[in-house]
């Protein structure tokens, strides 16, 4: 990475905790606004979000730190290019949710958890997405899919493999 | 005119399709040259006939479904814009039996109104509780809402009435009410269809307890999972404000309340409520020590109502109707009517509306259709995660939060799971424990530590090395978690795990499993 590069990162960082700091000026209570709005930009929150957000909001960086490390939400590593999600939660394990987890890690490449090496999908588990009459449920990157079979999830992640092939 | 047609923008209906039908009705109405008007509604609850499409004619709305987009030319095709047949039309929607045998009260208008459509929501009744109640003094509306009997819907099942006429009795200038929309419960979904079917009457239940405990700000606590409820109540929020329903003079009252829309970050904790206190605050959803009760020292310290999105979407009808009415409903001290939601291995799943009393056996078998794999069904989960198994032999219970009490199992949020016979139950017990540990808020030792055990604990006793001995350490373990942890978390864990091994023992490996606690 270059010079150049690395203070245009940190310069796309400090624009998004300023702005996020400012939409919620006077809120009482704003750390979880806060952190979701940077987040919403930026994909993560960069280990420089913590000192910036704990100087702006009078609060002591373990505070931050350990806000961010007790939410599933929170990321403190950039996820893969798409993000799914398979429910592992009981309706969807009634459904066969179970079988959907394995079928996702072998055709993905990638484990539960993690980001593929090439960095194109990340594969995470979700506790319940509301959606349990019409399970297995899988989300990418956010969007809801219902009744997956293994045949609709490949489809749904067409994009996503295509690109790692 | 044009002709109605209603599609629904539900998560449900959209995670089958539903927008793609939506574009391919209005691309296929304009290639043949056919004025429509589309509307996107909630859903009406029969979710395995998602994407339902209604049409609306002279004889009311007819149902077609489950539409995929690539019958949308076919239904043009049977003159479906007046109702014609089609293999997948049911017929006037109101008049088919899974939905006429239905008490919607809390659901009435949900699939029915354009739920970001203010004067819709009010031509079907919304707000009729909300001007009754400015007419009202604060203590009276207090009353009204013990007299109907409400209970809790979150799954506690505490008196709504007596959590409110606590927060009007603490003294304090500033008090809060506090919508808990962390719907964390796997098997229930009531809390988002309300909030995306109808978010108006929602909010109205919210400005009806602001009247009545003497608070102006409301917060809802939406859980990150729900982003299509979370873009429905922004902008029923800011429907409210223009209309003058939220605000600094809510319909000329000289009464101000509004609310602050606040989203989760995947925590199911949060939805206990000083978990979610604390969440609110900007802090990590750890659990706090009770005394003091919310109702007194809640969010900032301030008096807070806390309800359920259920809780306050049943307040809109006891203040419309009387309480009386409300409370003519149910069975023993379960009053009122509760939305169950039918999930996991069913035929026909959704959301059924019924007074307390219906019996599990009807909900699963009638309204369910038994499973959907068309196998023999195994076992029921009613009341999320840290609900009990229950056996075949249990479907006669009445839905009702004593006779659950008295068998072990909960209500809870009235989520239904039901699971066929290729369920592992050992497997359900062990996912209970890993949820625990995975979930743990960390802050008490039983909860925090004792799940981590319980799943090391299982794996032994399913591996059979010394079986007896393993399965009463399981049982101790339990005993610890549900006496010693501080909240439900911890505390109710061992309520699917010992029902599990009570209920199931072949599963764990040996039949005399459960003797060994009898």
């Amino acid at each position: 990475m270059t010079a150049s590069s690395t203070n245009s990162a940190s310069v796309r960082v400090d624009a998004a905790v300023v702005r996020a700091i400012a939409a919620h000026a006077g809120e009482a209570g704003a750390l979880l606004p806060i952190l979701h709005d940077i987040q919403d930009t930026l994909g993560w929150l960069p280990p420089e979000v913590t000192p910036a957000v704990a100087h702006a909001l009078n609060l002591s960086k373990a505070e931050v730190r350990g806000v961010i490390s007790f939410y599933h939400d929170f990321r403190t590593a950039p996820p893969g290019r798409a993000v799914v999600k398979v429910c592992r939660a009981e309706a969807c394990q009634a459904r066969g949710s179970d079988a959907l987890v394995a079928h996702a890690e072998a055709h993905l490449g990638v484990g539960m958890h993690h980001t593929r090496a090439d960095g194109a999908v990340t594969l995470e588990p979700v506790y319940c997405l509301g959606n349990c009459a019409l399970g297995p449920n899988v989300t990418v990157n956010g969007e809801l899919a219902g009744r997956v079979s293994p045949a609709r999830f490949d489809a749904l992640v067409a994009s996503v493999t295509k690109e790692g092939a | 005119m044009n002709t109605r047609i209603y599609v629904p923008a539900d998560a449900a209906a959209r995670s089958v399709g539903a927008d793609v039908v939506a574009e391919a009705i209005v691309a296929e109405a304009s290639r043949r040259g056919v004025a429509i008007e589309l509307v996107r509604n909630g859903s009406r609850g029969m979710l395995w006939l998602e994407t339902l499409v209604e049409v609306v004619t002279g004889a009311g709305r007819v149902a077609y479904g489950p539409v995929a987009p690539e019958d949308v030319a076919s239904l043009f095709d049977a003159g479906f814009l007046t109702g014609g047949a089609h293999p997948l039309g049911h017929g006037v929607t109101e008049q088919l039996p899974w939905l006429a045998k239905q008490d919607r009260l809390v659901f009435a208008r949900v699939g029915v109104i354009d739920p970001l459509s203010v004067a819709d929501w009010q031509a079907h009744g919304g707000g009729r509780g909300l001007r009754k109640a400015l007419g009202m003094a604060p203590a009276e509306i207090v009353a009204a809402i013990t007299k109907s009997g409400l209970r809790g819907r979150g799954g506690a099942g505490f008196p709504t009435g007596i959590k409110w006429q606590t927060v009007l009795d603490t003294p304090g200038e500033q008090k809060f009410v506090v919508a808990n929309a962390d719907e964390g419960d796997s098997g229930t979904f009531s809390d988002r269809m309300l909030m995306e079917g109808d978010p108006l009457s929602f909010l109205e239940g919210m400005l009806i307890c602001g009247l009545g405990v003497g608070a102006d700000h409301g917060y809802i606590y939406l859980r990150s999972e729900y982003p299509d409820a979370e873009r429905v109540l922004t902008a029923a929020i800011a429907n409210a404000r223009a209309a003058g329903l939220l605000g600094p003079n809510v319909l000329g009252s000289g009464k101000a309340f509004d609310v602050t829309l606040r989203r989760g970050a995947g925590a199911y904790v949060c939805g206990e409520e000083t978990a979610l206190l604390e969440s609110l605050e900007g802090k990590r959803g750890e659990v706090r020590f009770r005394p003091p009760l919310p109702a007194v020292a809640g969010l900032f310290g301030k008096p807070t109502a806390l309800n359920n999105v259920v809780t306050f979407g049943s307040v809109p009808a006891i203040l419309a109707d009387g309480p009386e009415a409300y409370a003519a409903r149910g069975v023993g001290r379960s009053k009122g009517t509760l939305p169950f939601q039918l999930a996991g291995n069913l035929k026909q799943g959704g959301l059924v509306e019924l007074p307390f009393g219906v019996s599990l056996s009807e909900l699963v078998n009638e309204y369910g259709g038994g499973t959907a794999s068309g196998r023999p069904l195994r076992a029921v989960q009613v009341g999320g995660p840290l609900g009990a198994f229950l056996p075949n032999d249990a479907l006669v219970l009445p839905l009702d939060y004593e006779a659950f009490a008295a068998k072990g199992a909960i209500v809870g949020h009235g989520g239904i799971v039901v699971f066929d016979d290729t369920v592992n139950m050992a497997g359900m017990a062990r996912y209970a424990m890993e949820f625990c540990a995975i979930e743990s808020c960390g802050k008490c030792t039983p909860c925090r530590i004792g799940s981590t055990r319980g799943v090391e604990v299982i794996d032994r006793v399913r591996a059979g090395e010394d079986r007896e001995k393993d399965t009463a350490l399981l049982r101790e373990l339990c005993d610890t978690m549900t006496h010693a942890s501080l909240c439900a978390l911890g505390g109710m864990t061992a309520w699917p795990v010992l029902s599990a091994l009570d209920h199931f023992p072949e599963d764990f490996g040996s039949p005399g499993a459960a003797a060994e606690g009898n």
